[in-house]
Protein backbone atom coordinates (compact mmCIF):
# COMPACT_ATOMS: atom_id res chain seq x y z
CA UNK A 1 0.00 0.00 0.00
CA UNK A 2 2.48 2.35 1.06
CA UNK A 3 4.01 1.96 -2.46
CA UNK A 4 1.23 2.64 -4.66
CA UNK A 5 0.24 5.27 -2.67
CA UNK A 6 3.69 7.13 -2.73
CA UNK A 7 3.69 7.64 1.05
CA UNK A 8 6.32 8.65 3.34
CA UNK A 9 7.20 6.61 5.91
CA UNK A 10 7.32 8.57 9.09
CA UNK A 11 7.61 6.98 12.36
CA UNK A 12 6.38 3.69 13.84
CA UNK A 13 4.34 4.22 17.22
CA UNK A 14 3.48 0.70 18.30
CA UNK A 15 6.08 -2.37 18.08
CA UNK A 16 5.14 -6.20 18.57
CA UNK A 17 5.48 -5.91 22.13
CA UNK A 18 3.71 -2.70 22.43
CA UNK A 19 0.90 -3.77 20.43
CA UNK A 20 0.61 -6.94 22.92
CA UNK A 21 0.68 -4.80 25.76
CA UNK A 22 -2.07 -2.83 24.88
CA UNK A 23 -4.40 -5.20 23.20
CA UNK A 24 -4.04 -7.17 26.93
CA UNK A 25 -4.77 -3.71 28.58
CA UNK A 26 -8.08 -4.11 26.39
CA UNK A 27 -8.96 -7.10 27.39
CA UNK A 28 -8.78 -6.21 31.12
CA UNK A 29 -10.70 -3.27 30.50
CA UNK A 30 -12.86 -5.05 28.78
CA UNK A 31 -13.72 -7.63 31.57
CA UNK A 32 -13.46 -4.69 34.20
CA UNK A 33 -16.13 -2.84 32.85
CA UNK A 34 -18.38 -5.62 32.39
CA UNK A 35 -17.89 -7.65 35.42
CA UNK A 36 -16.71 -10.85 33.48
CA UNK A 37 -16.88 -11.97 30.18
CA UNK A 38 -20.74 -13.60 30.62
CA UNK A 39 -23.21 -12.23 28.18
CA UNK A 40 -19.83 -10.53 25.97
CA UNK A 41 -20.13 -10.85 22.28
CA UNK A 42 -16.59 -9.02 20.70
CA UNK A 43 -17.82 -8.36 17.05
CA UNK A 44 -14.78 -7.52 14.89
CA UNK A 45 -14.75 -5.22 11.88
CA UNK A 46 -13.52 -6.33 8.74
CA UNK A 47 -10.86 -6.52 7.78
CA UNK A 48 -8.72 -5.72 10.23
CA UNK A 49 -10.50 -5.41 13.51
CA UNK A 50 -10.92 -9.33 12.38
CA UNK A 51 -7.35 -10.41 14.02
CA UNK A 52 -7.70 -7.60 16.70
CA UNK A 53 -10.85 -9.03 17.88
CA UNK A 54 -9.49 -12.62 17.83
CA UNK A 55 -6.69 -11.86 20.01
CA UNK A 56 -8.70 -9.38 23.03
CA UNK A 57 -10.87 -12.51 22.75
CA UNK A 58 -8.02 -15.08 23.42
CA UNK A 59 -6.44 -12.59 26.25
CA UNK A 60 -10.27 -12.56 27.88
CA UNK A 61 -10.37 -16.21 27.72
CA UNK A 62 -6.97 -16.53 29.79
CA UNK A 63 -7.76 -13.92 32.09
CA UNK A 64 -11.70 -15.03 32.77
CA UNK A 65 -11.46 -18.69 31.64
CA UNK A 66 -14.40 -18.76 29.44
CA UNK A 67 -14.38 -18.22 25.60
CA UNK A 68 -16.75 -14.74 25.00
CA UNK A 69 -19.00 -14.91 21.58
CA UNK A 70 -17.24 -14.37 18.87
CA UNK A 71 -18.31 -12.33 15.44
CA UNK A 72 -17.58 -10.88 12.62
CA UNK A 73 -19.02 -7.76 10.34
CA UNK A 74 -18.43 -6.64 7.14
CA UNK A 75 -20.13 -3.14 6.58
CA UNK A 76 -19.69 -2.51 2.51
CA UNK A 77 -23.76 -3.26 2.12
CA UNK A 78 -23.73 -0.34 4.83
CA UNK A 79 -21.43 2.28 3.69
CA UNK A 80 -23.04 5.64 3.10
CA UNK A 81 -20.91 6.77 0.16
CA UNK A 82 -21.20 3.82 -2.60
CA UNK A 83 -22.54 5.80 -5.04
CA UNK A 84 -19.61 8.14 -4.75
CA UNK A 85 -16.74 5.96 -3.63
CA UNK A 86 -16.48 4.62 -7.58
CA UNK A 87 -15.77 1.31 -8.80
CA UNK A 88 -17.60 -1.27 -6.12
CA UNK A 89 -15.63 -2.24 -3.37
CA UNK A 90 -15.70 -5.94 -2.21
CA UNK A 91 -18.48 -7.13 -0.67
CA UNK A 92 -17.30 -9.68 2.44
CA UNK A 93 -19.43 -12.13 4.42
CA UNK A 94 -20.62 -11.08 7.80
CA UNK A 95 -20.74 -13.83 10.34
CA UNK A 96 -22.87 -13.35 13.46
CA UNK A 97 -23.72 -17.18 14.17
CA UNK A 98 -25.25 -16.87 17.74
CA UNK A 99 -28.09 -14.09 18.24
CA UNK A 100 -26.83 -11.01 19.35
CA UNK A 101 -29.85 -10.36 21.16
CA UNK A 102 -29.90 -9.04 25.23
CA UNK A 103 -25.91 -9.24 24.78
CA UNK A 104 -22.94 -7.08 25.60
CA UNK A 105 -21.75 -6.60 22.08
CA UNK A 106 -18.10 -5.32 21.56
CA UNK A 107 -17.52 -3.78 18.35
CA UNK A 108 -13.77 -3.69 17.45
CA UNK A 109 -11.72 -2.23 14.76
CA UNK A 110 -8.20 -0.99 14.41
CA UNK A 111 -8.18 2.33 13.64
CA UNK A 112 -10.97 4.98 14.78
CA UNK A 113 -10.62 7.66 12.20
CA UNK A 114 -13.98 9.30 11.10
CA UNK A 115 -16.67 7.46 13.10
CA UNK A 116 -18.54 6.55 9.79
CA UNK A 117 -17.08 2.72 9.79
CA UNK A 118 -19.14 2.64 13.25
CA UNK A 119 -21.78 3.94 11.99
CA UNK A 120 -22.40 1.50 9.41
CA UNK A 121 -21.72 -1.20 11.97
CA UNK A 122 -24.23 -0.20 14.28
CA UNK A 123 -26.36 -0.27 11.77
CA UNK A 124 -26.12 -3.22 10.72
CA UNK A 125 -26.21 -5.12 14.16
CA UNK A 126 -29.67 -3.72 15.00
CA UNK A 127 -30.59 -5.56 11.58
CA UNK A 128 -29.50 -8.50 13.78
CA UNK A 129 -31.06 -8.02 16.96
CA UNK A 130 -31.12 -5.78 20.00
CA UNK A 131 -27.93 -6.10 22.42
CA UNK A 132 -28.30 -5.23 25.67
CA UNK A 133 -25.22 -2.51 25.23
CA UNK A 134 -23.00 -2.17 22.55
CA UNK A 135 -19.15 -0.25 23.16
CA UNK A 136 -16.60 0.14 21.14
CA UNK A 137 -13.18 -0.65 21.35
CA UNK A 138 -9.99 0.77 19.14
CA UNK A 139 -5.98 -0.09 19.12
CA UNK A 140 -5.29 3.48 17.61
CA UNK A 141 -7.78 6.33 18.26
CA UNK A 142 -7.05 9.81 15.75
CA UNK A 143 -8.51 11.86 17.89
CA UNK A 144 -11.68 13.45 18.26
CA UNK A 145 -11.07 16.49 15.89
CA UNK A 146 -11.60 14.18 12.85
CA UNK A 147 -14.59 12.67 14.30
CA UNK A 148 -17.54 13.34 11.74
CA UNK A 149 -20.55 11.64 13.86
CA UNK A 150 -21.14 11.74 17.35
CA UNK A 151 -19.23 8.20 18.27
CA UNK A 152 -16.42 7.87 20.48
CA UNK A 153 -14.27 4.80 21.82
CA UNK A 154 -14.92 2.80 24.63
CA UNK A 155 -11.62 1.06 25.32
CA UNK A 156 -8.62 2.81 23.34
CA UNK A 157 -5.69 1.22 22.92
CA UNK A 158 -3.71 4.86 22.09
CA UNK A 159 -4.55 7.91 21.23
CA UNK A 160 -2.35 9.25 18.10
CA UNK A 161 -3.72 12.78 17.37
CA UNK A 162 -2.57 12.95 13.24
CA UNK A 163 -3.40 15.53 10.15
CA UNK A 164 -5.48 14.81 7.74
CA UNK A 165 -2.92 13.94 5.25
CA UNK A 166 -1.28 11.39 7.52
CA UNK A 167 -2.31 7.52 7.08
CA UNK A 168 -1.91 5.22 10.43
CA UNK A 169 -1.21 1.67 9.32
CA UNK A 170 -1.89 -1.47 11.66
CA UNK A 171 0.16 -4.19 10.07
CA UNK A 172 -0.70 -7.65 11.87
CA UNK A 173 0.39 -10.58 10.49
CA UNK A 174 -2.86 -12.07 9.48
CA UNK A 175 -2.00 -9.71 6.17
CA UNK A 176 1.60 -8.15 6.78
CA UNK A 177 5.41 -9.60 7.54
CA UNK A 178 5.67 -7.47 10.85
CA UNK A 179 3.01 -6.36 13.64
CA UNK A 180 3.21 -2.67 14.18
CA UNK A 181 1.69 0.36 13.82
CA UNK A 182 3.05 2.74 11.19
CA UNK A 183 2.16 6.73 10.21
CA UNK A 184 2.45 7.28 6.83
CA UNK A 185 2.12 11.05 5.00
CA UNK A 186 0.57 11.65 1.71
CA UNK A 187 3.50 13.95 0.07
CA UNK A 188 1.89 17.26 -0.39
CA UNK A 189 1.52 18.33 -4.68
CA UNK B 1 -8.15 -9.84 -7.46
CA UNK B 2 -6.88 -8.98 -10.78
CA UNK B 3 -9.64 -7.21 -13.37
CA UNK B 4 -12.81 -7.85 -11.31
CA UNK B 5 -16.25 -7.62 -13.04
CA UNK B 6 -16.51 -3.30 -13.68
CA UNK B 7 -19.24 -2.80 -15.94
CA UNK B 8 -22.13 -0.54 -16.29
CA UNK B 9 -24.27 -3.31 -18.01
CA UNK B 10 -24.48 -7.70 -17.87
CA UNK B 11 -25.65 -7.75 -21.09
CA UNK B 12 -24.14 -12.02 -21.41
CA UNK B 13 -21.16 -13.99 -20.26
CA UNK B 14 -19.48 -14.69 -23.78
CA UNK B 15 -17.44 -11.19 -23.26
CA UNK B 16 -16.82 -11.56 -20.09
CA UNK B 17 -13.27 -12.44 -18.82
CA UNK B 18 -12.85 -16.20 -16.00
CA UNK B 19 -11.85 -12.77 -13.50
CA UNK B 20 -14.51 -10.96 -13.95
CA UNK B 21 -17.14 -14.14 -13.97
CA UNK B 22 -15.48 -15.47 -10.85
CA UNK B 23 -15.35 -11.71 -9.30
CA UNK B 24 -19.31 -11.91 -9.81
CA UNK B 25 -19.74 -15.64 -8.21
CA UNK B 26 -17.42 -14.44 -5.23
CA UNK B 27 -19.89 -11.43 -4.54
CA UNK B 28 -22.62 -13.81 -4.50
CA UNK B 29 -21.15 -16.51 -2.24
CA UNK B 30 -20.97 -13.18 0.31
CA UNK B 31 -24.48 -12.01 -0.29
CA UNK B 32 -25.72 -15.81 0.22
CA UNK B 33 -25.44 -14.84 4.21
CA UNK B 34 -27.95 -12.18 3.50
CA UNK B 35 -30.48 -14.28 2.36
CA UNK B 36 -30.31 -16.42 5.62
CA UNK B 37 -30.54 -13.65 7.97
CA UNK B 38 -34.29 -12.68 10.15
CA UNK B 39 -33.98 -9.15 8.34
CA UNK B 40 -33.28 -10.59 4.43
CA UNK B 41 -32.27 -6.49 4.02
CA UNK B 42 -29.41 -3.96 4.05
CA UNK B 43 -29.58 -0.66 2.83
CA UNK B 44 -27.37 -1.01 0.29
CA UNK B 45 -29.06 0.31 -3.19
CA UNK B 46 -31.63 2.39 -0.82
CA UNK B 47 -33.06 5.22 -3.38
CA UNK B 48 -32.33 3.06 -6.78
CA UNK B 49 -34.95 2.21 -9.19
CA UNK B 50 -35.13 -1.16 -10.86
CA UNK B 51 -37.49 -1.87 -14.09
CA UNK B 52 -38.10 -5.07 -14.36
CA UNK B 53 -38.95 -5.17 -18.07
CA UNK B 54 -40.24 -8.36 -19.10
CA UNK B 55 -41.58 -9.17 -22.57
CA UNK B 56 -41.87 -12.94 -22.01
CA UNK B 57 -43.86 -14.53 -19.35
CA UNK B 58 -41.57 -15.33 -16.22
CA UNK B 59 -42.31 -16.58 -13.05
CA UNK B 60 -39.06 -17.19 -10.53
CA UNK B 61 -36.77 -15.19 -13.19
CA UNK B 62 -38.76 -11.87 -12.27
CA UNK B 63 -39.66 -13.21 -8.51
CA UNK B 64 -35.81 -13.03 -8.23
CA UNK B 65 -34.77 -10.46 -9.56
CA UNK B 66 -37.22 -8.54 -7.79
CA UNK B 67 -36.75 -10.46 -4.44
CA UNK B 68 -32.95 -9.64 -5.18
CA UNK B 69 -33.98 -5.70 -6.00
CA UNK B 70 -36.52 -5.37 -2.68
CA UNK B 71 -33.49 -7.05 -0.36
CA UNK B 72 -30.93 -4.43 -1.46
CA UNK B 73 -33.29 -1.54 -0.76
CA UNK B 74 -33.94 -0.61 -3.93
CA UNK B 75 -37.58 0.23 -5.26
CA UNK B 76 -38.57 -2.59 -8.37
CA UNK B 77 -41.32 -1.84 -10.58
CA UNK B 78 -42.20 -5.11 -12.94
CA UNK B 79 -43.37 -3.79 -16.56
CA UNK B 80 -44.78 -7.60 -18.44
CA UNK B 81 -45.58 -7.13 -21.85
CA UNK B 82 -50.01 -7.52 -21.32
CA UNK B 83 -49.75 -4.61 -19.89
CA UNK B 84 -47.38 -2.67 -21.72
CA UNK B 85 -47.43 -0.16 -24.39
CA UNK B 86 -45.57 -2.15 -26.86
CA UNK B 87 -49.29 -3.98 -27.64
CA UNK B 88 -50.76 -0.67 -28.35
CA UNK B 89 -47.47 -0.24 -31.17
CA UNK B 90 -44.93 2.05 -29.45
CA UNK B 91 -41.54 0.79 -30.60
CA UNK B 92 -39.25 -0.92 -28.40
CA UNK B 93 -36.67 1.79 -27.93
CA UNK B 94 -39.37 4.42 -27.67
CA UNK B 95 -40.58 2.23 -24.96
CA UNK B 96 -37.00 2.30 -23.57
CA UNK B 97 -36.62 6.05 -23.85
CA UNK B 98 -39.78 6.44 -22.27
CA UNK B 99 -38.66 4.51 -18.90
CA UNK B 100 -35.13 6.36 -19.07
CA UNK B 101 -36.87 9.71 -19.06
CA UNK B 102 -38.66 8.54 -15.41
CA UNK B 103 -34.73 8.08 -14.65
CA UNK B 104 -34.42 4.22 -13.34
CA UNK B 105 -30.40 3.24 -12.03
CA UNK B 106 -31.24 -0.42 -13.72
CA UNK B 107 -33.15 -2.00 -16.39
CA UNK B 108 -33.80 -5.80 -15.98
CA UNK B 109 -34.73 -6.97 -19.74
CA UNK B 110 -36.55 -10.15 -20.91
CA UNK B 111 -37.29 -10.40 -24.62
CA UNK B 112 -37.94 -12.96 -27.46
CA UNK B 113 -35.46 -11.80 -29.59
CA UNK B 114 -31.90 -12.01 -29.51
CA UNK B 115 -29.91 -8.48 -29.26
CA UNK B 116 -32.77 -6.35 -27.36
CA UNK B 117 -30.81 -5.87 -24.03
CA UNK B 118 -27.85 -4.82 -26.61
CA UNK B 119 -29.96 -2.14 -28.12
CA UNK B 120 -31.49 -0.93 -25.33
CA UNK B 121 -28.39 -0.24 -23.63
CA UNK B 122 -27.11 2.18 -26.14
CA UNK B 123 -30.06 4.11 -25.50
CA UNK B 124 -30.48 4.08 -22.51
CA UNK B 125 -28.50 5.71 -19.08
CA UNK B 126 -29.31 2.84 -17.06
CA UNK B 127 -27.32 0.29 -16.18
CA UNK B 128 -29.19 -2.74 -18.26
CA UNK B 129 -29.16 -6.21 -17.06
CA UNK B 130 -30.20 -9.21 -19.64
CA UNK B 131 -32.70 -11.69 -17.68
CA UNK B 132 -33.01 -13.77 -21.02
CA UNK B 133 -32.74 -12.35 -25.07
CA UNK B 134 -34.24 -15.08 -27.66
CA UNK B 135 -32.11 -17.80 -27.73
CA UNK B 136 -28.93 -15.86 -27.55
CA UNK B 137 -27.98 -15.42 -23.74
CA UNK B 138 -29.41 -15.55 -19.92
CA UNK B 139 -26.25 -14.48 -18.08
CA UNK B 140 -27.78 -15.19 -14.53
CA UNK B 141 -28.81 -18.60 -14.97
CA UNK B 142 -25.11 -19.59 -16.12
CA UNK B 143 -23.92 -17.66 -12.96
CA UNK B 144 -26.42 -19.56 -10.33
CA UNK B 145 -26.19 -22.64 -12.23
CA UNK B 146 -21.95 -21.72 -11.59
CA UNK B 147 -22.62 -21.04 -7.86
CA UNK B 148 -24.72 -24.42 -7.46
CA UNK B 149 -21.57 -26.24 -9.56
CA UNK B 150 -19.31 -24.84 -7.23
CA UNK B 151 -20.92 -25.33 -3.73
CA UNK B 152 -21.35 -28.80 -4.46
CA UNK B 153 -17.84 -29.75 -6.88
CA UNK B 154 -15.84 -27.23 -4.83
CA UNK B 155 -14.60 -25.89 -8.27
CA UNK B 156 -15.73 -25.67 -12.13
CA UNK B 157 -12.36 -26.40 -14.01
CA UNK B 158 -11.61 -29.85 -15.21
CA UNK B 159 -15.00 -30.90 -14.59
CA UNK B 160 -17.25 -32.90 -17.28
CA UNK B 161 -20.58 -31.39 -17.90
CA UNK B 162 -23.12 -32.61 -19.76
CA UNK B 163 -26.02 -30.48 -21.45
CA UNK B 164 -29.01 -31.91 -22.94
CA UNK B 165 -31.74 -31.23 -24.90
CA UNK B 166 -32.77 -28.62 -27.07
CA UNK B 167 -29.53 -27.15 -27.53
CA UNK B 168 -30.64 -25.09 -30.55
CA UNK B 169 -32.86 -23.07 -29.26
CA UNK B 170 -31.79 -22.51 -25.27
CA UNK B 171 -30.16 -19.31 -24.29
CA UNK B 172 -29.34 -21.00 -21.05
CA UNK B 173 -26.93 -23.40 -22.92
CA UNK B 174 -25.19 -20.63 -24.44
CA UNK B 175 -24.77 -19.25 -21.70
CA UNK B 176 -23.58 -22.17 -19.68
CA UNK B 177 -21.58 -22.97 -22.40
CA UNK B 178 -19.65 -19.84 -22.42
CA UNK B 179 -19.13 -19.80 -18.97
CA UNK B 180 -18.38 -23.15 -18.00
CA UNK B 181 -15.55 -23.24 -21.27
CA UNK B 182 -13.86 -20.11 -19.76
CA UNK B 183 -13.64 -21.58 -16.34
CA UNK B 184 -11.69 -24.46 -17.42
CA UNK B 185 -14.43 -27.44 -17.50
CA UNK B 186 -15.35 -30.02 -20.18
CA UNK B 187 -19.03 -29.63 -22.27
CA UNK B 188 -20.54 -32.20 -24.40
CA UNK B 189 -23.92 -31.24 -25.59
CA UNK B 190 -26.47 -33.86 -26.76
CA UNK B 191 -30.37 -33.69 -28.15
CA UNK B 192 -32.48 -34.82 -31.42
CA UNK B 193 -29.97 -34.06 -34.17
CA UNK B 194 -32.53 -31.31 -35.27
CA UNK B 195 -32.15 -29.71 -32.32
CA UNK B 196 -28.09 -30.36 -31.84
CA UNK B 197 -26.61 -28.83 -35.29
CA UNK B 198 -23.54 -30.98 -35.65
CA UNK B 199 -21.30 -27.31 -36.22
CA UNK B 200 -22.24 -26.19 -33.35
CA UNK B 201 -19.18 -25.27 -31.59
CA UNK B 202 -18.04 -23.23 -34.63
CA UNK B 203 -20.75 -21.11 -33.23
CA UNK B 204 -20.09 -20.90 -30.01
CA UNK B 205 -17.38 -22.07 -28.53
CA UNK B 206 -14.86 -24.17 -30.23
CA UNK B 207 -13.60 -26.69 -27.22
CA UNK B 208 -17.51 -27.86 -26.94
CA UNK B 209 -17.75 -31.79 -28.15
CA UNK B 210 -20.83 -31.92 -29.44
CA UNK B 211 -21.94 -35.96 -28.63
CA UNK B 212 -23.29 -38.55 -30.68
CA UNK B 213 -25.79 -39.22 -28.24
CA UNK B 214 -27.27 -38.78 -24.83
CA UNK B 215 -25.52 -41.83 -23.00
CA UNK B 216 -22.13 -40.49 -24.52
CA UNK B 217 -22.41 -36.92 -23.17
CA UNK B 218 -23.63 -38.47 -19.77
CA UNK B 219 -21.05 -41.07 -19.34
CA UNK B 220 -18.19 -40.32 -16.98
CA UNK B 221 -19.78 -36.45 -16.17
CA UNK B 222 -19.90 -34.95 -13.28
CA UNK B 223 -22.46 -32.38 -13.97
CA UNK B 224 -25.46 -33.01 -15.90
CA UNK B 225 -27.41 -30.05 -16.94
CA UNK B 226 -30.97 -31.08 -18.59
CA UNK B 227 -32.85 -28.20 -20.91
CA UNK B 228 -36.47 -27.54 -20.45
CA UNK B 229 -38.13 -29.00 -23.76
CA UNK B 230 -40.16 -26.46 -24.85
CA UNK B 231 -43.60 -28.23 -25.65
CA UNK B 232 -44.46 -25.91 -28.65
CA UNK B 233 -41.25 -27.40 -30.71
CA UNK B 234 -42.92 -30.57 -30.88
CA UNK B 235 -45.83 -28.60 -33.74
CA UNK B 236 -42.58 -27.60 -35.41
CA UNK B 237 -41.69 -31.19 -36.45
CA UNK B 238 -38.35 -30.89 -34.73
CA UNK B 239 -39.10 -34.27 -32.95
CA UNK B 240 -42.09 -36.55 -33.26
CA UNK B 241 -44.14 -36.57 -30.32
CA UNK B 242 -43.28 -35.95 -26.16
CA UNK B 243 -43.44 -39.40 -25.45
CA UNK B 244 -40.48 -40.07 -28.03
CA UNK B 245 -38.38 -37.40 -26.95
CA UNK B 246 -38.70 -38.70 -23.07
CA UNK B 247 -37.94 -42.31 -24.43
CA UNK B 248 -34.95 -40.95 -26.44
CA UNK B 249 -33.58 -38.15 -24.59
CA UNK B 250 -34.93 -38.24 -21.56
CA UNK B 251 -32.59 -38.49 -18.48
CA UNK B 252 -33.90 -41.77 -16.58
CA UNK B 253 -32.12 -43.47 -13.11
CA UNK B 254 -30.77 -45.83 -15.91
CA UNK B 255 -28.78 -42.99 -18.07
CA UNK B 256 -27.82 -41.09 -14.66
CA UNK B 257 -25.98 -44.23 -12.94
CA UNK B 258 -23.56 -43.80 -16.87
CA UNK B 259 -22.52 -40.54 -14.53
CA UNK B 260 -19.95 -40.20 -12.44
CA UNK B 261 -21.35 -41.94 -9.02
CA UNK B 262 -21.52 -38.29 -7.42
CA UNK B 263 -22.85 -36.55 -10.35
CA UNK B 264 -25.02 -33.51 -9.84
CA UNK B 265 -28.16 -32.76 -11.75
CA UNK B 266 -29.72 -29.46 -12.68
CA UNK B 267 -32.22 -28.00 -14.43
CA UNK B 268 -33.20 -24.28 -15.10
CA UNK B 269 -36.99 -24.91 -15.29
CA UNK B 270 -39.85 -25.27 -14.89
CA UNK B 271 -39.32 -28.55 -15.46
CA UNK B 272 -41.55 -30.86 -17.61
CA UNK B 273 -41.66 -34.18 -15.28
CA UNK B 274 -41.53 -37.26 -17.22
CA UNK B 275 -40.07 -35.91 -20.31
CA UNK B 276 -36.93 -33.82 -20.08
CA UNK B 277 -36.26 -35.62 -16.60
CA UNK B 278 -37.98 -38.32 -14.86
CA UNK B 279 -39.93 -37.46 -11.65
CA UNK B 280 -37.90 -40.35 -9.63
CA UNK B 281 -34.18 -38.47 -10.95
CA UNK B 282 -35.97 -34.60 -10.11
CA UNK B 283 -36.52 -35.72 -6.71
CA UNK B 284 -33.73 -37.71 -5.66
CA UNK B 285 -30.54 -35.88 -3.49
CA UNK B 286 -28.66 -35.59 -6.80
CA UNK B 287 -31.15 -33.13 -7.97
CA UNK B 288 -30.16 -29.44 -7.31
CA UNK B 289 -33.18 -27.95 -8.83
CA UNK B 290 -34.12 -26.28 -5.81
CA UNK B 291 -30.77 -25.10 -5.02
CA UNK B 292 -30.50 -23.54 -8.23
CA UNK B 293 -33.30 -21.33 -7.47
CA UNK B 294 -31.82 -20.35 -4.17
CA UNK B 295 -28.74 -19.16 -5.04
CA UNK B 296 -30.33 -17.22 -8.05
CA UNK B 297 -31.69 -14.70 -5.41
CA UNK B 298 -27.60 -13.93 -4.38
CA UNK B 299 -26.86 -13.92 -8.21
CA UNK B 300 -29.27 -11.66 -8.74
CA UNK B 301 -28.18 -9.05 -5.57
CA UNK B 302 -24.34 -9.38 -6.27
CA UNK B 303 -24.97 -8.57 -9.92
CA UNK B 304 -27.48 -5.85 -9.12
CA UNK B 305 -25.03 -4.35 -6.78
CA UNK B 306 -22.03 -4.58 -9.30
CA UNK B 307 -23.75 -3.11 -12.23
CA UNK B 308 -26.13 -0.68 -10.09
CA UNK B 309 -24.63 0.14 -6.74
CA UNK B 310 -21.58 2.27 -7.65
CA UNK B 311 -20.77 4.41 -9.95
CA UNK B 312 -18.28 2.64 -12.26
CA UNK B 313 -18.11 5.96 -14.50
CA UNK B 314 -16.56 8.05 -12.32
CA UNK B 315 -13.43 5.90 -11.64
Amino acid sequence: MADELNLVEKSKIMDNARMKRALSRLASEIVEENQGAKDLYLVGIRRRGVPIAERIAKKIEELEGVQPLFGIIDITLYRDDLSTVGANPIVNRTELDEDISDKIVVLIDDVLYTGRTIRAALDQLMDFGRPQKVQLAVLIDRGREHRELPIQADYIGKTVPTKKAEIIKVMLKEYDDEEAVWIYERPSE
Amino acid sequence: MDKPFRRRDLLGIRNLSAAEIIGILDTAENFREVNTREIKKVPTLRGKTIINLFFEASTRTRTSFELAAKRLSADAVNISVSSSALTKGETLIDTALNLDAMSPDCIVVRHSSAGVPHQLAKVSKAAIVNAGDGANEHPTQALLDAMTIREHKGKIENLQVAIVGDILHSRVARSNIHLLTKLGASVRVAGPKTLVPNDFQFIVEKDLHVAANVEEAIDGADVVMILRIQRERQDSAYFPTLREYAIHYGLTQERLDLAKSDAIVLHPGPMNRGIEIASDVADSSRSLILDQVKYGVAVRMAVLYLTTGGNPSSE
